[in-house]
Parts: C-alpha cells; sequence; structure tokens
C-alpha cells in the first residue's frame, strides 16, 4: 500500500466479477450444467473467500476450517428446527455458532505459529467432526440432519420464496457481495494491515507493540464465523447437514482452492479456486470416478511450477488495475 | 539520572550461563555502547531488556518501573523500541508502510476493521518526516525488499523509530556496511543523539568510540568493563584484546 493512496470501496474487477455471476442462470444450463452447480460455487466461493482472511491474508495455516463450515450448518438447521424457521435468525445462529467454535479454538492456537498452529487446527477439526458423529440425538450423526428447510427472506414490505434454485443463487450472491464487500474493506483498513504486517514478520509486529496473539486469535473468530455463514447457506441449499463437511478431507477442499485459486497473491483467487474445483468435480468427473486424482496433479503442478496459483496468471493484473 | 537499569540479570540456556549477574545503567539522553567478541552475550543481553527472553534472576527497570518478564509488545508500548542484528522488515510493504505501521496511531486504529488505513494526512506526515530522517524520503513508495543493503539498515531504525522511543536499543546496525554507508549511518546516529536515549552494540569500534558517552564490554556473559571511551582505551583487559586494537 502507497502512502495514503486511498483505496475505492467499489472497484471495477469487484463489479465486473459480480456482474459475471449474475449472468450465471441466464446460461448455465445451456452449456450443460445445472443451476444448483452455481449455488454451490457461489457458497464455496464465500467460504474460499472466508479462509482465505486467515490462510492469504494473515499467513495462518488452517486445516480444520470444515469445522466451522460445518458447525454453521448444523447451527443453522438446529436453529430453524428448535428456535425459530426465520431466516435471518438461523443464518445469525449460524455465523454466532462458528464464531463461538473459531473463539474456543483460537484461545488454545493463537500463541502457536508454523506446523504447530496447522497441527492443532487439524486436531480440532477432528474433534468437532468427531463429536458431530457421537451426537446422535443432537446432529443426527452420520445419517446428519435432515428436513432443514429453504426459508424465504423476509424484507418486511416483501417476502422472497428460495425454494427455486435460481432464487437461492441470486440471494446466495447477495450474500457473497456483502462477504467480498466486507473483506476488501477488512485487509485495507488498519486491522487488515497489521494482519498482513504479522503474516510477513510476527516477531518484528511484536516489538513495535502488537498483542499478535490477540490479532490472530480475531481473525480465526471472524474467517470462522463468515466459513459458518457459508455453511448456513450450504445447508439450506442441500435441505440437510452432514458430518462430512467437517471432515479432514473437506477442510483439505478449501485449502486447494484457496492455493489453486492464487489466494496467497490476489484477493478473488479462492472464488477462481472454488470455480476450476467444482467445475472439475463436476466435468472431469463425468468421465471418471478418479476425478480427484487429475485434481490432485494440478495441484501438485502448480505447487511445483506456479505456486502462486491461477490467480497469479490470470487475476494479478486484474487487482493491480484494481488498485 | 537512569532511564533504564538492570541489576543483576542472569540467563541459562540448559545448563550453559549466558548472562550472570549483568548489571547496566543508561542515562536519559545519552549514547550508551555495548561491545564484546562474538558469543559474548550482548544480543542475549538485548533480548532479555526488550523482553524477547524472561530473565531467571534479576530486574529490568524502566522510567522507575519494573519491567521484568514483560512482554516485547508490552515493552515496546512503554516506549522502547529496538532494531535488529538480522535485518526484520516487513519485506512486502513498501518503506512508506513499514513506517506507517509502526506508528502508535495505527496501532490505536488497530480495531477499525472497515476503516481507510493510514487515512489521516498527520500520520503520512509523521511518516515522511520518520522517512527523511533517515534519508529514505525519496524511497517511501519503493518496495521494502527492493532497497540496497544499507538504506534496508536505515529502514530498520526508521521503523524503530516510528513507534516514537524514549529508548532505541540498536544491535549492531552496522553489520554488513560498507565505509561509505557506515559513515552515513554514523551521521543518522549522531543526529538521533540527544533527541531520543541509544543504545547501540557495536563490532565496530572505530564507529561506538567515536559516538558513545559510556561503553559497557561484556565477556562470557558478565560485564567485565564499563567507562567512557577514553577510560576503556586505557583498561588493561580492552587495551590487550582485539578489541582494544581496533579501538
Amino acid at each position: 500500500m502507497q502512502k495514503g493512496r486511498p483505496i475505492p470501496t467499489l472497484t471495477p474487477s469487484m463489479i465486473a466479477i459480480w456482474l459475471a455471476f449474475a449472468t450465471v442462470p441466464l446460461w448455465i444450463e445451456k452449456v450443460g450444467l445445472y443451476q444448483y452447480l452455481g449455488v454451490e460455487i457461489l457458497i464455496f466461493a464465500t467460504y474460499a473467500m472466508a479462509y482465505n482472511l486467515v490462510l492469504g491474508h494473515s499467513g495462518l495455516p488452517s486445516f480444520g476450517h470444515g469445522a466451522f463450515f460445518g458447525l454453521g450448518a448444523y447451527a443453522f438447521g438446529l436453529a430453524q428446527q428448535n428456535i425459530a424457521p426465520d431466516l435471518w435468525l438461523c443464518l445469525g445462529v449460524a455465523v454466532g455458532a462458528a464464531a463461538i467454535g473459531g473463539a474456543l479454538v483460537a484461545a488454545f492456537i493463537s500463541h502457536r505459529r508454523g506446523i504447530y498452529y496447522s497441527l492443532l487446527t487439524i486436531a480440532f477439526g477432528q474433534v468437532f467432526w468427531f463429536i458431530a458423529i457421537k451426537s446422535h440425538a443432537i446432529t443426527g450423526g452420520e445419517d446428519g440432519l435432515l428436513k432443514i428447510e429453504r426459508l424465504p427472506v423476509r424484507l418486511g414490505f416483501a417476502t422472497l420464496e428460495l425454494r427455486d434454485n435460481i432464487a437461492l443463487f441470486y440471494f446466495v450472491l447477495a450474500v457473497f457481495v456483502v462477504v467480498t464487500l466486507l473483506l476488501w474493506r477488512l485487509i485495507h483498513s488498519p486491522f487488515g494491515r497489521i494482519l498482513k504486517a504479522i503474516k510477513q514478520n510476527e516477531t518484528r509486529a511484536r516489538f513495535v507493540g502488537y498483542d499478535v496473539w490477540r490479532y490472530k486469535a480475531a481473525v480465526l473468530v471472524l474467517s470462522a464465523g463468515l466459513s459458518g455463514l457459508a455453511g448456513g447457506l450450504f445447508a439450506m441449499a442441500q435441505s440437510s447437514a452432514f458430518p462430512d463437511v467437517m471432515s479432514l478431507h473437506y477442510s483439505g477442499y478449501v485449502v486447494m482452492m484457496a492455493l489453486i485459486g492464487g489466494g496467497l497473491v490476489t484477493f478473488w483467487g479462492p472464488v477462481l479456486g472454488a470455480i476450476v474445483f467444482l467445475l472439475a468435480r463436476d466435468v472431469i468427473g463425468a468421465f471418471t470416478t478418479g476425478w480427484m486424482l487429475w485434481f490432485g496433479l494440478l495441484f501438485v503442478i502448480l505447487v511445483m511450477y506456479k505456486p502462486e496459483g491461477l490467480g497469479g496468471l490470470f487475476l494479478r493484473p486484474l487487482s493491480a488495475r484494481a488498485r | 539520572m537512569a532511564l533504564f537499569e538492570a541489576h543483576k540479570l542472569h540467563l541459562r540456556f540448559g545448563d550453559r550461563v549466558v548472562l550472570e549477574e549483568v548489571s547496566l545503567s543508561f542515562e536519559t539522553g545519552k549514547l550508551s555502547g555495548i561491545m564484546g567478541p562474538n558469543g559474548a552475550g550482548k544480543t542475549t543481553c538485548f533480548n532479555v531488556l526488550t523482553g524477547h527472553y524472561k530473565p531467571d534472576r534479576g530486574h529490568v527497570l524502566f522510567d522507575g518501573a519494573d519491567i521484568t518478564g514483560r512482554s516485547p509488545q508490552a515493552i515496546a508500548r512503554l516506549g522502547i523500541a529496538r532494531s535488529f542484528q538480522l535485518m526484520n522488515l516487513f519485506d512486502e510493504f513498501t518503506v512508506f508502510e513499514n513506517v506507517a505501521i509502526a506508528l502508535p496511531q495505527t496501532r490505536k486504529r488497530g480495531r477499525d476493521l472497515l476503516g481507510q488505513a493510514y487515512a489521516e494526512p498527520a500520520l503520512v506526515a509523521e511518516a515522511h518526516e520518520i522517512l527523511d530522517t533517515v534519508g529514505l524520503g525519496a524511497r517511501a513508495d519503493d518496495n521494502a525488499k527492493a532497497l540496497p543493503y544499507g538504506e534496508r539498515r536505515a529502514l530498520e531504525i526508521a521503523v524503530a523509530l516510528a513507534s516514537k522511543p524514549k529508548l532505541l536499543f540498536l544491535d549492531e546496525p552496522t553489520a554488513g556496511l560498507g565505509s561509505d554507508g557506515r559513515d552515513r549511518l554514523a551521521e543518522l546516529v549522531r543526529r538521533l543523539k540527544g533527541q531520543v536515549t541509544i543504545v547501540v552494540i557495536e563490532h565496530d569500534m572505530e564507529f561506538l568510540f567515536g559516538l558513545a558517552d559510556d561503553i559497557s564490554v561484556i565477556h562470557w556473559g558478565q560485564v567485565i568493563a564499563h567507562g567512557s571511551p577514553a577510560e576503556l582505551r586505557a583498561n588493561p583487559w580492552v587495551k590487550n584484546s582485539n578489541l582494544g586494537k581496533l579501538a
């Protein structure tokens, strides 16, 4: 960031990406895909952006983020079935539950860094996953929490039904727009720049007076809360919540999305990563059940030859122009 | 009056004693030096004084308050800054942002999640003033890692100055510099002297003896001599050591 140059809240690339997404329902079926895939892509793009706040912007290698996504999914369903079937309330509970989970984990791991931080995130992720499987009476165990409804959006003056995938897509797009705007502001705020400083040099950040562990804890809570929001949307989209999303391999998916897309170097990298990941699942998956083998190879090649990810190839010039 | 005092500091790593009964005192407004051979415990001493290591015994007093065992960030907020022997910058930041992130105004806005960073004109002006002080005003928009070595050393000092310290610890600021770079740095430290209390660890005896008001010699983790540069030149141990020959 250069001296005192203000960062615009809206950038041309931001508006272009939102508009491009807004056209998806118009052509996605014409290219042989399906409307629900668009919903999934947006949910996972939101999740990957939330995750990248920790990995890409703060340099904290969390490998247990599935726990927060899953907490959000379960919290959304449980709130709907036990408190009130109100969309805003249920999404709020999803965010709150995941943020509390994040705070709990952060309290134990924020004094750690590097490999110790990573291992502890895996361990906590496994603890949440195990609890989800074993708490059959609450979560439905391996059978999952079923009969989660797609609740209508009550705006006071109007009510919008989300049963249709296209309607749900535009609701999720609205959430995605808000989340990307907030994250854009956040990474350019004093808080965001301090995180970036901590990512580069934790020791120096401490010696200029920053309580590093508080910032590391705060960003994990924020990221967990937004991951929980994505999890809540996913539960609504799937009409169910399963422990699978909390497993280690699901946590690995979001890491791959962030890295393949170029989350380490570009703001939009995780979105690109989510698109590539889910398209690979469906397109390569149409030819072979071993799609992950080919996707894994792509991951290996990228890490070896282009560690900044696809974003380094395609999105970096866009990000540079946006600034 | 002493701004900073260390009383009988003792530290061991495993079975190796690295600091033994180290007592130091730094007067307000003066430039104090610490010298000693490689491995003598000078940087370890700095690390204890600035909170990186907690001493096993002894006390550290700053402005009359006991700060022993406090964290580096708590000590930094009291007004003690340091530079590092090995370069310790925010390499992905511009030169400007390296300084701006260390300003107390940025620290105070650390909970601002949505506002614009470095938006205040006063903050920008202050960062530029510090960069001008160390001779980096024209490099403000350059990336920190693109700077030549000597200018990175100057930026190290600028980052430390940004926190508006009452006491500045400089750990081997001339390390790796050629004679030109060393002369520029000596000029910078000379200008800072009087504005802020400075403590310098230095191997370059010409640099240290030319600037310091008083010097402590550390060897084997102990303070073996203390005095003005003239007194130390006459000290038998210093005279017989390689350090004395260099001075």
